[in-house]
């Protein structure tokens, strides 16, 4: 691999071809069967949840949902990269990595309908919610690293935006601060060519995004983002590379979403032409790997099945869970404001509550 | 017990603090090496190390985002925004972010972090140095804003602020700085937060001020003494929450009330004070509740900032129609 910082352009890095060929063997992996088995068993899951989350969402029976369709080897090969106690800093639309960094169903649910106890995290699951202003998880980014440096932890924070979001200042304020003070972080763009409606040519004249690494002096790299082997191998070496207490990278993964921006109404055919999406479903990540494990005897028809028949049941369950949880209260609203409650909040929450010493 | 400035009391309770818990952090822009443009971290790095005090890039909002980040992992970051008015930088990361952790995260996460920040008038400072800002996080739920007038409450109040375990905003009047020295015991003390301090009994106005008004509200009641009547000063420590309880018992032996603010008349505390009063205290009122205030432009050029801000006869006047009506 090399760096924007050493060639004239960012290499395009990529391990399958998509007929499933390795077309990059030096950037191999080095995965066990059964690990490449359990990231296809991840993509297809996270493949099931979205169609039956779009269709839920147009039901009314989730809230907020941002589609993850196409994005899954992006998604699912940089988290799969990750040590369970290094941290999470999602985007919106990042709700596959949560998932499989020890957010449940129910959770994501609950999340997504708006409700206050979908975003308290188990103790030992390392990731804020997902972030609703475009930029901000950048700038978090290098104070979640510090703190991992300070205390000799070996531990690595990632984050997750998009191509639009590279044009924020906290996108470049975060990648600078974690290079100026070499903290163990990783920077992922996703790349999926539109910000809503607005095409990546319209965000900037550069001719990557993976290149506004050179602006913090750290390593950029451009990545297939719909070749899985390789989002895992670039984002593992980034990882390495910050556990061992040399410092941040940019990883650019070139991608696209299947589905709309939000399920709150936006249309891509607006402002998406047929063509540009047929070419994009011929570079589906899932239809790549599959080939590729089959032609290692590494998956079946029937394994698929099971992936489908697993993540229905399961969603199943968690819907059925997250319509019998509890509904919130103003009064508990009122209590996750501060650890000692200002006088005038005691007050306001009596009126809620009808008793005086509330 | 020492003589100390209010920058002294200010350095003397970072340093107190960093002592005393290894997870204080101080970092901002000049902060370290060279001890803050104010001298308010001065000798700090040299003494609690790199790691504990630091300089950062020039970007507000990358310092608030470092700020917020080290406070979710258990630090307790007390970062320096240079000028209040550099803070529209850091908004999101303050009021969008950092105010809103314990809330959206039920707790799992919280931002236990004092932004400390130079603001107010009087020193001719450029432009976007000294503008009254307090009232943007009046307005912002899950932050407290503490103003302090003196060096012995700046001490108390700047540890109680650290030790809190939720954002505090902590905004330092540039004029307060040097132009008073007070007793100021060396070791560590607190202040509470949340309550405001009558530092002047009286019988007849209630005056409510904060931050360098508090001064200036002292000098007109000292003048208005000298007619025999005796205004009460409520020095209000704290902008968000206002202490309502300690005016209205004022109110209830004074019956009259007025507000003193350094910010613009629809800016400030003023106005959410007056509607509070008149929520609590509106049977115990003789006459309307006044608010003395510069008026509703930009903070000006210096040349005529000393004219903008009330000064002790403004002030006075303004006690004399509270009085009358």
């Amino acid at each position: 691999m090399s760096t924007v910082l050493e060639t004239e352009k960012t290499p395009y890095l990529q391990v399958l071809n998509k007929d499933g060929d390795v077309v990059n063997p030096s950037l191999m992996p080095d995965l066990s069967n059964d690990t490449l088995r359990e990231l296809m068993r991840r993509m297809v899951f996270t493949r099931i949840i979205d169609q039956r989350a779009i269709k839920l969402s147009r039901q009314g029976r989730l809230g907020f949902y941002a589609p993850a369709g196409g994005q899954e080897a992006s998604m699912i090969g940089s988290q799969a990269a990750l040590n369970k106690d290094d941290f999470i800093l999602p985007g919106y639309r990042d709700i596959p990595q949560l998932l499989f960094h020890g957010w449940n169903l129910t959770q994501w649910i609950l999340f997504s309908r708006g409700h206050q106890h979908g975003t308290a995290m188990p103790q030992d699951m390392h990731a804020l919610l997902p972030q609703i202003i475009i930029g901000a998880q950048y700038a978090q980014t290098p104070g979640i690293a510090m703190a991992f440096k300070l205390r000799g932890e070996k531990r690595v924070a990632i984050t997750y935006t998009g191509d639009g979001g590279t044009s924020q200042g906290d996108f470049y304020e975060g990648i600078n601060f974690a290079g100026a003070f070499n903290l163990p972080a990783v920077f992922v763009v996703q790349n999926n060519q539109f910000a809503i409606s607005v095409p990546v040519e319209l965000q900037t004249a550069a001719e990557t995004l993976a290149q506004k690494s050179v602006a913090a002096g750290i390593p950029g790299y451009q990545v297939d983002g719909n070749d899985i082997l390789a989002m895992y191998a670039v984002t593992k070496e980034a990882v390495d590379r910050a556990r061992a207490g040399n410092g941040p990278t940019l990883i650019e993964a070139l991608t696209f979403r299947f589905g709309p921006h939000t399920m709150s109404g936006d249309d891509p055919t607006r402002y998406r032409t047929k063509e540009l999406e047929n070419e994009w479903e011929q570079k589906d990540p899932l239809v790549r790997f599959r080939k590729f494990l089959e032609q290692k005897k590494l998956w079946s028809e029937q394994d698929e099945e099971q992936v489908m028949e697993d993540a229905k049941n399961e969603l199943n369950d968690a819907l059925k869970q997250a319509d019998a949880y509890p509904k919130m209260t103003i009064p508990s609203l009122i209590d996750s404001m501060f650890e000692v409650l200002p006088d005038s909040l005691k007050r306001q929450k009596s009126e809620y509550t009808g008793k005086e010493d509330a | 017990m020492a003589q100390m400035t209010m920058i002294q009391a200010i350095n003397n309770a970072l340093d107190v603090e960093l002592g005393l818990n290894k997870d204080v952090l101080v970092f901002g822009e000049d902060v370290g090496h060279n001890g803050g443009v104010f001298r308010a971290t001065d000798g700090l790095q040299k003494k609690h190390g790199k790691d504990r005090v630091f300089d950062t890039p020039l970007a507000e909002s990358g310092i608030m985002g470092l700020a917020t980040g080290l406070a979710m992992q258990g630090f307790r970051p007390v970062p320096e925004i240079q000028f209040f008015g550099f803070v529209f930088e850091a908004m999101d990361e303050i009021a969008g972010q950092a105010a809103r952790m314990r809330y959206r995260t039920n707790g799992r996460f919280t931002c236990p972090l004092v932004v400390r920040s130079p603001f107010g008038g009087g020193v001719k400072t450029p432009e976007m140095h000294a503008d009254s800002l307090e009232g943007l996080f009046l307005q912002t739920p899950g932050v407290r804003v503490v103003i302090p007038s003196n060096p012995y409450d700046a001490k108390g109040l700047l540890i109680s602020a650290i030790r809190n375990n939720d954002p505090v905003i902590f905004l330092e009047h540039m004029k307060l700085y040097r132009s008073i020295r007070a007793e100021v015991p060396e070791e560590a003390y607190t202040v509470p937060l949340d309550k405001a301090n009558v530092v002047r009994e009286g019988k007849d106005l209630t005056v409510i001020a904060y931050g360098a008004m508090v001064h200036t509200a002292l000098k007109s009641a000292d003048e208005l003494a000298k007619r025999g009547v005796q205004a009460e000063v409520i020095d209000l420590r704290s902008i968000s929450p206002i202490d309502i309880d300690t005016i209205v018992t004022s109110i209830k032996k004074t019956h009259r009330a007025m507000v003193v603010q350094e910010a613009q008349r629809s800016a400030g505390a003023a106005a959410e004070i007056i509607a509070q009063i008149n929520e609590h205290a509106i049977y115990h009122l003789e006459g309307p509740v006044l608010r003395i205030t510069p008026p509703d432009t930009v903070y000006p050029f210096a040349q005529i900032e000393d004219e903008w801000i009330p000064d002790s006869k403004q002030v006075l006047a303004g006690m004399d129609k509270a009085l009358s009506l």
